[in-house]
């Protein structure tokens, strides 16, 4: 990977005068990715799904993508993409591009986990060539929070709210890195914006595949989770220092983990700065921290499982 | 020079896109517009087309993907019926608001519930404001004729609009005709090439598609689609004509069948026309001025030429075939009575559901139409505004 | 700032736009309570700042090293300060009120003596 002065002569993809809230990282996750796009190698063409992301950056008559963009519904920035790649497909064939054109999809959690799944899995399974990228930020935020299958347990959303006696939601997360693992792709990973190097890293390698690949990213929202936008970045870090959100990947089935914490954070450390997790701190709440922990600790210990065994598909 | 074949109208509508060729088609089985993606799939597997064919999971992610292909830049075709079409409903109107002339057969069918694979117009009509341009065939013939004619039209400058051409379900889309294929060079010829206006794969001029519009902005970008579907109108009328030297056979937006000097008058679209031309014929013998409005182009609805054409009856019964879902009457009835609120002559207009479902309309029910046409004409009274045709039990 | 509202038959077809990028001319620097202050002399270049800014306001030359903050788009986030390795002493936060009306120099001083 270049030094960073390298990739900041380069002309920015995404550039500003979008309206994300301050301290928003959807547009540090498509900045650090589209950075690690060699585009002296290719083009890049992004669909997006409906959602914080795409309201903020496209809302006419401005635009803030210097790359071509298109946005069409919440569900399917999979098979918009999809089409724009057969598309591609037919230029080369007519000899209307030669150029070497790799497409990316964008969308939450909401239009990934839930709603936009199985535009997802069919596009993955038909094998169009692009990459998926998931700026999970564990709701529907663009609404106003509402829960989505990505919202932690124990966590506080519009829809899933702490009250007198329910606290907050009481499902665990959805493990969309396995849903996806069973499309037997040759390229998943989950990445942070924390970790930006090991981010790009992970998008280069993965838009040199010739097929679907997919990124899950921690995306933090400071009006959603409830911290100070200063911390964005600190949060994602928490996340990845708790084992809340590894880093590692899935290439050909094989678990490979990116990072492992030397002194892996209790999950209070994440939870704690987050008003979204405020009451799980109240007396009487210690259970369901613990909960949190325990799941943490299972999924950890069963990745670091599935590394050791060395599997692939 | 073409040759007669006899084929069904799926595969009237299969082989108008093998000889379009169209650049990508994504789409998804349902019946009765199956054989559609079916054929197309084994014309690609024989080398017969080289459209790239994106078989995707559902209706709403063919038309997402009708959509990216052809913001991407190019010719987009798909089929459906029914529930995929409800399926794809969402983004209908975001192709027609994109302005992405996506051209689709569809075997029209019932919605459910309950569940009913067979012909009706419940989908187009439901979809009837969704922007785009809707074309009515009355057999196989027309069915191939309209598609191709369709790419012509969507992709018109002025227009940039996607258009469907719809067959009855079953009626057409399952039985054999006698219909013309046209030789393959020749409509390609037709169509021409189509050069997309803001293609995303011109990487060097990078385009956004599918911004949304604050209010500041969205009426003004409503107007301007709506500019576009209403400039379909008199296109098709040129392309009909068009296709009428290249091919032989003209159309416009109607067709008026013994129209001339007619006091009754049923105006219909699709299948339920060829029946009704038949009993037209006799009544003529029998000396009855009967005469039947084919409507072709259903949207954007010509209700000033249909005024026109129509002021001269003495009664007109619009059969609609769909429920008319809580209206005063189908879709079809509203909008002819509306055309004909400014007309001089106002002629009383009663309205039929027909057809629903599959259920069978022979002509001693059109023949009771013309007859209940007639007795207003010489009552001077309407007793039923609305009523069913070849439904068990009274209505009303 | 004020766009140039187009009537119905001026609009591009499908609401498209064709200028790439056109949203730098809309300027989301007004939304800043509180800004970054740099300090060139204390920086080690290592552009931290730069690829952790969500609104792409770290400016940079034409070697890539940062040369200032773009204070017609800064959100005054404070993630730069936040992740700057020599927080505090080559990049800080101030607050909009206590800069308003002051040069750069001025500024600079304000900040950094806190
Ligand atoms: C079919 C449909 N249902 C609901 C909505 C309303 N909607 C728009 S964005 C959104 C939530 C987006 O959530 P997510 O995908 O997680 O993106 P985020 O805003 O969190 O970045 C919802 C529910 C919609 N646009 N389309
Ligand atoms: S609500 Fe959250 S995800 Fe949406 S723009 Fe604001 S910070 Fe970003
Ligand atoms: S305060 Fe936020 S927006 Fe401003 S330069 Fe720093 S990181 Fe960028
Ligand atoms: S993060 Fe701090 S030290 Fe690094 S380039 Fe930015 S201002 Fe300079
Ligand atoms: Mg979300």
């Amino acid at each position: 990977m270049a030094l960073l002065n390298d990739l900041a002569k380069k002309k920015e993809g995404l550039v500003n005068g979008h309206r994300l809230c301050p301290g928003c990282t959807h547009s540090v996750i498509m900045r650090q990715a589209l950075a690690a796009a060699d585009t002296d190698k290719y083009d890049i063409v992004i669909a997006a799904a409906t959602g914080c992301f795409e309201v903020s950056t496209g809302l006419y008559p401005y635009t803030s993508w210097n790359v071509p963009w298109i946005h069409s519904a919440f569900e399917n920035a999979a098979s918009t993409i999809a089409g724009v790649e057969a598309m591609y497909k037919v230029w080369k064939k007519k000899g209307k591009t030669n150029k070497d054109i790799r497409f990316i999809a964008v969308a939450s959690d909401g239009g990934t986990y839930d709603i936009g799944l199985q535009a997802l899995s069919g596009a993955i399974e038909r094998g169009h060539q692009f990459l998926y990228i998931c700026n999970d930020n564990n709701a529907y935020q663009n609404t106003g929070n509402q829960r989505s299958s990505a919202t932690p347990f124990g966590a506080s959303t519009t829809t899933s709210p702490n009250g007198t006696i329910i606290q907050g939601k009481t499902q665990p997360k959805k493990d969309i890195m396995s849903v996806l693992e069973g499309h037997h792709m040759q390229y998943i990973a989950q990445a942070s914006p924390s970790n930006w190097r090991d981010l790009m890293d992970k998008v280069k390698k993965a838009l040199d595949v010739n097929g679907p690949t997919y990124i899950n990213v921690i995306e933090p929202c400071t009006t959603g989770w409830g911290f100070p936008a200063h911390k964005a970045i600190e949060i994602a870090q928490l996340a990845v220092d708790t084992c809340v959100w590894p880093l590692y990947e899935v290439v050909e089935g094989k678990v490979v983990i990116n990072y492992k914490p030397k002194n892996k954070l209790p999950v209070e450390e994440y939870l704690k700065p987050q008003k979204r997790f405020a009451h799980l701190f109240k007396k009487g709440n210690e259970h369901l921290i613990e909960e949190y922990q325990k799941q943490v600790d299972k999924h950890w210990e069963w990745l670091l499982k599935r590394e050791e065994s060395g599997i692939s598909y | 020079m073409g040759k007669k074949v006899a084929l069904t109208g799926n595969e009237a509508a299969a082989h108008a896109i093998r000889q379009i060729n169209p650049d990508v088609v994504a789409a998804f089985p349902i019946t009765p517009s199956t054989p559609i993606p079916q054929n197309i799939a084994q014309y690609i597997a024989d080398g017969k087309m080289d459209t790239e064919l994106v078989t995707v999971e559902s209706e709403h992610s063919a038309m997402s993907a009708c959509i990216g292909a052809a913001a991407g830049g190019g010719r987009v075709m798909t089929a459906t019926s029914a529930n995929g079409y409800a399926l794809m409903w969402e983004m209908l109107y975001i192709a027609s608001g994109a302005r992405l002339p996506i051209v689709m057969a569809v075997a029209a069918r019932a919605l459910s519930g309950p569940l009913n694979i067979h012909g009706d117009h419940s989908d187009i009509m439901g979809g009837r404001d969704s922007g785009w341009i809707e074309l009515v065939a009355e057999n196989s013939q027309e069915a191939y004729d309209n598609l191709i004619q369709a790419v012509k039209i969507a992709e018109n400058k002025d227009v940039m609009t996607p258009a469907l051409g719809a067959f009855d379900g079953f009626n057409i889309s399952h039985s054999i005709e006698i219909w013309e294929m046209e030789d393959d060079d020749k409509v390609r010829e037709f169509v021409g090439e189509y050069e997309p206006l803001f293609p995303l794969l011109k990487t060097e001029e990078p385009v956004t598609h599918g911004a949304w519009a604050p209010p500041d902005w969205y009426f003004e970008h409503r107007m301007s689609q709506l500019k576009g579907l209403l400039n379909a109108k008199d296109v098709v009328v040129n392309v009909g004509k068009e296709f009428g030297k290249a091919f032989g056979r003209e159309y416009g937006i109607y067709e008026a069948y013994k129209m001339d000097d007619a006091d009754y008058v049923i105006v219909a679209m699709g299948s339920v026309c060829g029946t009704t031309k038949d009993v037209v014929d006799s009544l003529r013998d029998n000396g009855v001025k009967a005469g039947l409005l084919k409507l072709r182009l259903f949207r954007p609805f010509p209700y000033k030429e249909l005024a026109d054409v129509l002021s001269g009856a003495k009664a007109i019964a619009v059969l609609d075939r769909v429920s008319p879902a809580g209206a005063q009457g189908g879709p079809l009835f509203n909008e002819i009575r509306s055309a004909l609120y400014d007309a001089n002559n106002r002629p009383p207009v009663i309205n039929y559901s027909y057809g629903l479902g599959g259920r069978d309309t022979q002509p001693v029910h059109i023949n009771s139409v013309y007859d209940t046409l007639k007795k207003i004409v010489e009552t001077g009274k309407v007793e039923k505004q609305f009523d069913c045709l070849n439904l068990r039990g009274a209505w009303g | 700032m004020a766009e140039k509202l187009l009537d119905w038959n001026e609009v591009l077809i499908g609401a498209t736009i064709k200028d790439p990028g056109n949203s730098r001319s809309y300027e989301t620097g007004s939304w800043r309570v509180e800004r970054p202050v740099w300090n060139p002399d204390e920086c080690i270049q290592c552009m931290f700042c730069w690829v952790y800014c969500p609104d792409s306001s770290i400016l940079v030359d034409e070697n890539g090293k940062m040369t200032g903050i773009d204070y017609d788009h800064c959100k005054g986030c404070g993630i730069c300060v936040e992740q700057c390795p020599k927080k505090s002493k080559a990049l800080t936060m101030l607050l909009e009120a206590d800069a308003k009306g002051k040069s750069e120099e001025e500024i600079r001083k304000e900040a950094f003596s806190k």
